[in-house]
């Protein structure tokens, strides 16, 4: 972006904002960003599915992923190993109970966020989308939250309900 | 010295049950204290030794280095790693809490976390973006950062999860280091993050700002906008240097008192938005169980909380005599209005001296002068801050808050925000363990 583009989007936003006065005394050191280039790092995914990209994958095709990627860590079919089991979960009957994908976290979409933002461990952000709906439709269908056979897709995951969406208090509501 | 008799006795004033001496013992004049400890000994010193000289009095000393270390002599001054050799998964490094004095934590000794390695950022190539719901969307490098107009701060910074084994229904024997290792306080020095949001602009409808680092993770946590425009800062500064790697390098998210896995580390984005991301830190790791089944959600605050550090256990009583109690207290609401000590097991009280400066939301020094007779004690501190709260004493916490079914391991985390009191038994030989009183 030339320089002289820069000085007439913030002479333009200083108008709209009518705030020119605020402007001329800021540092402005910022250099703008074309929302699309800020793409391959706008990677968070909303409760309500914003940001989900396209794609989709069944429990099939994710079991077999899951077996190549995640289980040397996550056990065989995700009942636990080094890392955390996906798969199963007890009764939130104790303060240190483990907290669990099935017993406790509250919206689909943070499954996904996870695998995409953070795994493999060793590889985080190498799965393609619709590997990462894959696993996530294998991990719910392991957990019994959806069917072995529903595809999992930006039009369906987020509609999967999570058993305890409805078991937390905000602590500090004053707060937000 | 001989001690004014008037003044020593006045300084030594006993205020609460078994030896504990009024706070201002230390606030006279140096014969004052030496009457304090003087008119308490029950046992007058042996004669010292005659003095000779050294060896390293006699010669030239060592070279001085760019970047100094402490002596040889402190080598056992460390944090303690509960991942040392980087296996997959989480890395901790506790502050020893029983080792240091003061108020703030050295750059080597405060308290890390990182759940994927450090990483190795070059400082050049970081960005940090600043987008969504913004008029709008402005990056930002280290060195543009480095040209705004800085503030400078004290505050500590404290995981959700320390202290906890003291959910444990039975006290597990640690030092202060294991159980209350994960917080620290440091100088910070940065950019507002108000003065950056002023120059993207706010959209009206934005109300959470979703913050993720530049680590392998890209660990991220949901901040409301209410706290970004009160006192969040970005970091770019510890203790006058730029932040160590495992503190967050070449940048971090400080957010004043609020819990420590959002004080975002190698920040590389703020994304404006309406509704937290509920993102895998936010809603499973730091939602909090309650007894009930149930669990906290966005506890963020870090609430009013004290231990004694000196004496602690590991450090061991040389013997009946005068000792000074001492300890850190702190509070994500403010500052410490009072801190009061037992050596009673909670039977009496003693408020304890503060040291100037008491600052909002930083670690603040409390001492309180302590003749122990060389009998059973229980040595406890509990604090208040300026905005009327107290901590809880166990059972009133334990009444909330619920307690371990199971014994935990001391590096185990079975919940998060803890802030009730800490007792230290000393026996008569001088021996400090861990109780609950």
């Amino acid at each position: 972006m030339s320089t002289r583009r820069v000085s007439i989007s913030v002479a333009a936003l200083a108008l709209t904002l009518g705030t020119g006065a605020a402007f001329a005394e800021s540092p402005d050191l910022g250099r703008p960003i074309d929302p699309a280039d800020i793409a391959p790092w706008d990677i968070s995914i909303m409760p309500d599915g914003t940001g989900l990209p396209p794609g989709g994958g069944t429990p099939a095709q994710g079991e077999r992923i899951f077996a190549q990627k995640c289980a040397m860590c996550h056990g065989e079919g995700g009942k636990g190993g080094v890392a955390a089991a996906v798969v199963g979960g007890g009764p939130l009957d104790r303060i240190e109970a483990v907290k669990s994908i099935a017993n406790f976290w509250g919206y689909p979409t943070t499954v996904f966020d996870f695998i995409r933002r953070a795994m493999p461990w060793q590889q985080p952000r190498s799965l393609t989308n619709d590997e990462v709906y894959a696993l996530t439709a294998y991990i719910f269908a392991q957990n019994k939250l959806i069917g072995q056979d529903d595809s999992m897709n930006s039009d369906t995951l987020p509609k999967v309900r999570m058993p305890n969406r409805d078991g937390f208090i905000i602590r500090f509501p004053d707060r937000i | 010295m001989e001690p004014d008799a008037k003044q020593g006795w006045d300084g030594v004033q006993a205020v609460a049950g078994n030896g504990l001496l009024h706070r201002r013992a230390f606030l006279k004049s140096g014969a004052a204290v030496a009457g304090a400890m003087m008119g308490y000994s029950f046992v007058r010193p042996a004669t010292a030794e005659p003095l000779a000289e050294e060896p390293w009095s006699l010669g030239v000393g060592g070279l001085s280095r760019p970047y100094q270390q402490p002596s040889r002599f402190e080598e056992k001054v460390g944090r303690t790693l509960s991942n040392p050799n980087g296996e997959p998964r989480t890395s901790h490094a506790r502050t020893p809490h029983h080792l240091v004095n003061g108020t703030i934590t050295p750059n080597g000794l405060h308290f890390s976390i990182v759940h994927s390695g450090v990483p190795d950022i070059d400082p050049d190539r970081h960005r940090l973006v600043i987008h969504g719901l913004v008029k709008r969307p402005l990056v930002f490098t280290l060195d543009s950062l480095s040209r705004y107009p800085m503030v400078s701060r004290f505050s500590f910074v404290e995981c959700g999860g320390n202290s906890a084994p003291m959910f444990s229904r039975e006290p597990i024997q640690a030092s202060v280091q294991a159980l209350h290792g994960l917080a620290s306080c440091a100088e910070w020095t940065g950019v507002r993050l108000s003065t950056l949001l002023d120059e993207t602009g706010i959209d009206p409808k934005a109300k959470w700002i979703v913050a993720e680092g530049a680590d392998s993770l890209a660990l991220s946590r949901s901040v409301p906008v209410k706290k970004a425009l009160d006192d969040a800062m970005i970091a770019l500064y510890q203790n006058g240097e730029r932040l160590m790697p495992g503190n967050g390098y070449p940048m971090r998210l400080l957010l004043p008192g609020y819990e420590g896995n959002m004080n975002v580390k190698f920040l590389r984005r703020l994304k404006l938005v309406e509704a937290p991301a509920m993102s895998y830190y936010e809603s499973r790791t730091y939602s909090q169980l309650l007894p009930n089944g149930k669990a906290f959600r966005f506890y963020f605050l870090q609430e009013v909380k004290s231990f004694i550090t000196q004496p602690s256990p590991g450090l061991a009583m040389r013997g009946p005599g005068f000792y000074e109690i001492s300890g850190i207290a702190y509070s994500g609401n403010g500052r410490i209005s009072k801190v009061m000590v037992s050596a009673d097991g909670g039977k009496s009280w003693g408020e304890a001296a503060l040291q100037a400066p008491v600052l909002s939301k930083a670690f603040t020094r409390f001492r309180m002068p302590w003749r122990w007779d060389g009998g059973p004690a229980i040595l406890q501190s509990r604090a208040w801050d300026e905005s009327g709260n107290v901590q809880p004493t166990r059972a009133q916490f334990v009444a909330e808050r619920g307690e371990t079914k199971n014994i935990p391991p001391v590096l185990g985390f079975p919940n998060q925000h803890y802030n009730s009191l800490t007792s230290w038994a000393i026996d008569a030989r001088g021996e400090v363990k861990h109780v609950y009183a």
